[in-house]
Parts: C-alpha cells; structure tokens; sequence
C-alpha cells in the first residue's frame, strides 16, 4: 500500500521543513504588518486611516493564488525585482511566497486585532489621554498589550489558516509539502494514498498549533 | 405542511442528482475520450470551443476505427494528476494526452500504442544560440511543476541549473520573453506547439537537443478488451498515411520533424 513512499528519491520531511518555515516567516511578518495597519486604521490620521482601509479592504478581497502569482509572474520575471536571489532558484520563489502571504494574511491580522482593541473599554484609553501619554504610548502601553491578551485564539485561526495556505506556494514553485505531494502523484500514479498521507502531515502540523494556543488563550485573557 | 413540501422538494433533487451522476461518463452509446484542453498543437479548446490538436485527431481516429461516429465522441478534459483515476472509475473510456509509458504507469493502467515518439527539448529566444548539453548547467531553466522533464532535469541532465517549476507552460513564456528565464524544457512536441502559435510566430525557437525519449500512448483502463482494436487502429493509422498527414499539419508549421511512427508494443 505504502509502496510508492521511497524516502531516497522523495525529500518528505524536507518539503513538510519549507512548509513549516513558510509557515514562521510569514506569521512572524504578518504579525509586524498586521498590528502597523492595525495602528493605522484606529490612529487619529484620516490618510492613514484611508490608506490602512484600502489596503486591507483590497487585499483581503484577493484570491490569494493571484498574489502570489502576481509577485512572481509580475514582480520578479517582468519587473524583474529579485529580492536578493538568483532567477530560477528556490530562494527566489521562496522570498516572494513569503511576501506574497505577508500581504494577504496581515489583513486578518490587522482585522482580528481590530477587534481586540474594541474589548478594551474607552475609560482606559481616556484615562491614560488624561495622564499626557500620547496616541503612540496610549496604543503601545495600554490599548494594544490588553488586544493581543483578547484576540490570541483568533489569531491562532488565522496561523492555521495559513499553514494550509503555503500550499498555495507550489503554483511558483516553492519545494513545500503540496508541490511534493504533485511530483509525487504525477511520477507513481497513486491519488489517494498520497493525498492522504499529505493531509495528514498537515493535520500533524495544525492540530498542536490549536491546541497549544487555545491553552494560551486561556491564560492569557484579561478576566474583565 | 411548508416543511414536508420542502423536504419533498430537496429529496427528489437529491435523487435527480443521484441518477445525473449515475449516468454521467461512458454511457452505452458513444466513447467518452480524456484529452488536454491546454496544450496548442496536441489538444487545445479553440475560442469556438472546438478541439484541435495531434492526440485530438488520433482520438477521433481510433475511435471511428473501433465503430463511433463523429457525434458519439465526447471528450473529457484528463489533467496529468488525474489521468489514472478518471480510467479507473471508468469517467472516460481512453486517454489521449501527451501520456508517456512508464514503468509505475503501467501498473495502473494498460497502454495501447505507443503512437508517438517525442523527446525532451528546449525552447529558446530566436537570438540566443543553442548551448551544449553541458552548457546547459548554466542556464535558468523553466518547467511544469511534477512533469516528468522537471525530473529529467534534476536528475540526469544538468543538476546544476537553476529550474523555476510553474503551473503551466505559459507562465514559463512571460520569463522567458522577458529575458529572465533562458530557456523552457519539456517534450518538443509540446514546446512546437508553442512556438507555432500565431501571438509566438517567430519569436521562441527549438534547440533540437534530444534529451529523452518519451513515448506517447493510449491509456485504458486495466484489463480492456478494446487494447487490441486500439493497437490495431494506430497500425492502420500509420499504414495508411493519416499519422503523417497529421503529423505535418499539427507539428510541421514549426519546422519540427519528428521521429518516424513507433513500433506497436515498443517500450522504453
């Protein structure tokens, strides 16, 4: 049944390895995205308000598949924008999937954490303008560490959503888990054994990152 | 009452669809064949929804040699990932799309043919010479994701060179026009097809390296009886000339020659 799994010719784990830093490296520049336009669409600057609001509003409406297309078809093979790498490498394709998730998933971050600052009741922000702090300190000491304690178990939602979509990756090329798992079919003619075992290397990957961060959420919400 | 209407209603869609997919695929009358949709030269869906291409009118041959007027063909469009399974529930009744012979294939599935011989190539900018076969390490590579030439490349060929897997061949061609990419790999017979569509006349060229030999049969579920009418048909069709007319009108605007008509049963 298990045949067709030759370890020799086919890099498993190595693939499921780019799937999970995809996965980091992307989350960690979400995060960092997300909670800037995050600043933006609450700051009292209607241009940046503006601008958090369209680019949330247009990037989170786009298929996800045509982003990153689009910064590899576009960005690097017509622009020719390289980000550092060769053309044609693993690492080029690799940077521009991850600034292609970056885009796209900092949307939800931004939005999730939205509403994590509207769980923070206004008395706080007021008090702490009454005290002299300005927008920056009121957001940074007061408003946002209490958000980010709201919204852990809507971001873990979005962590997994992505580690599911870095599969989108194989459409440039990325060595990850779904690009294996295409090689893998077109060379032993096997569909189903193989779209099982990769489904659960996904749920390997996903079904700890739940759990462990639903614990977290726990912990760390603020008991009001 | 509005309840059980509902539910009446939703029942009887549900055993519409039941029966819809009961008898979908590979009824009594007609053969349903599994072709490419997106491949010029081989299968491709013209704007007026029309299939041309070599395998299509290899399919349309065999089929009027084994009894099946024009009308009761259907094609079915068969994506490399999917052809085993879509001969295995029996959704098409054969596969005619660029499917080489292999060894794990066959395991699968029977082959009848094969009709074709075709070979790994590359697919150049006019103003670029043809490289070496060892010259070929230096150059950016471009491929179909999970094709076979993919492999090829990696394992046997030019290790070294860099490779961008894409999803289709056309994405390859923005790389490839732009300047970033060198050259795109895979069967000539495909790249041909390429090369001679009007919007890329005069532009891309074939190097004419012969890196692989690729035979192009029929596939058919496991165990078919038809496998002798089918290799029987592809005989005919050579002996006759038809595969030569065909060959010249789908792959001879491209300046391609292919190889002579390969030997029934020959396998790599």
């Amino acid at each position: 049944m298990f045949d067709f799994l030759d370890l020799d010719r086919y890099d498993l784990f190595g693939a499921f390895w780019t799937t999970v830093q995809l996965t980091v490296l992307s989350g960690i520049g979400s995060l960092i995205w997300g909670t800037i336009l995050a600043a933006m669409r609450v700051s009292p600057v209607p241009i940046m308000r503006a601008f958090g609001t369209v680019y949330v509003h247009v990037f989170r409406n786009t298929p996800l598949t045509l982003i990153i297309v689009a910064c590899s078809q576009l960005l690097a093979y017509t622009l020719g924008m390289t980000m550092w790498a060769d053309f044609g490498t693993q690492s080029l394709s690799f940077r521009l999937a991850v600034l292609g998730f970056v885009l796209y998933t900092s949307t939800f971050v931004c939005e999730a954490l939205r509403s994590g600052i509207n769980t923070v009741p206004v008395g706080q922000a007021e008090a702490a303008r009454a005290l002299g702090l300005s927008f920056t300190q009121v957001l940074t000491l007061i408003v946002l560490p209490q958000a980010f304690r709201a919204v852990v178990a809507p971001l873990a939602n979005v962590l997994i959503a992505l580690t599911k979509n870095t599969t989108v990756a194989a459409a440039i090329g990325v060595a990850e888990a779904a690009l294996l798992m295409r090689d893998m079919i077109e060379q032993e003619a096997q569909l189903v054994p193989i779209a099982i075992l990769f489904a659960f290397g996904f749920i390997v990957l996903t079904l700890p990152t739940g759990l462990f961060l639903g614990w977290v959420a726990k912990r760390a919400a603020v008991k009001r | 009452m509005r309840l059980r209407k509902a539910s009446a209603l939703a029942a009887s869609a549900a055993a519409l669809v039941l029966t819809a997919t009961a008898c979908g695929g590979g009824g009594d009358d007609g053969i349903t064949i599994g072709i490419k949709f997106d491949q010029p030269g081989l299968g491709l869906q013209n704007e007026e929804g029309d299939f041309v291409g070599f395998d299509v009118d290899v399919a349309r041959y065999i089929a009027g040699e084994l009894g099946y007027e024009e009308d009761e063909i259907t094609f079915e469009e068969a994506p490399s990932p999917e052809r085993e399974q879509l001969l295995d529930r029996g959704d098409v009744d054969m596969i005619v799309a660029s499917y080489s012979i292999t060894e794990e294939r066959e395991e699968q599935v029977d082959f009848a043919g094969p009709y074709f011989v075709a070979h790994q190539d590359l697919l150049l900018r006019t103003d670029t010479e043809v490289p070496t076969p060892e010259a070929i390490n230096d150059l950016t590579l471009c491929s179909v994701s999970g094709s076979t030439s993919a492999e090829n490349v990696q394992r046997d060929f030019a290790p070294d060179a860099n490779l961008q897997p894409f999803n289709t061949y056309s994405e390859c061609l923005t790389g490839l026009e732009n300047g970033t990419l060198d050259a795109l790999t895979t069967d000539d017979s495909i790249l041909a097809g390429y090369a001679a569509q009007e919007q890329h006349q005069g532009k891309f060229a074939l190097a004419g390296l012969e890196l692989s030999d690729e035979y192009y049969g029929v596939g058919l579920p496991k165990d078919s009886e038809d496998l002798e009418d089918v290799n029987d048909a592809i005989a005919q069709m050579v002996e006759d000339g038809t595969w030569e007319e065909l060959v010249q009108e789908h792959f001879g605007p491209a300046n391609y020659e292919a190889d002579a008509a390969p030997e029934i049963g020959a396998r790599p």
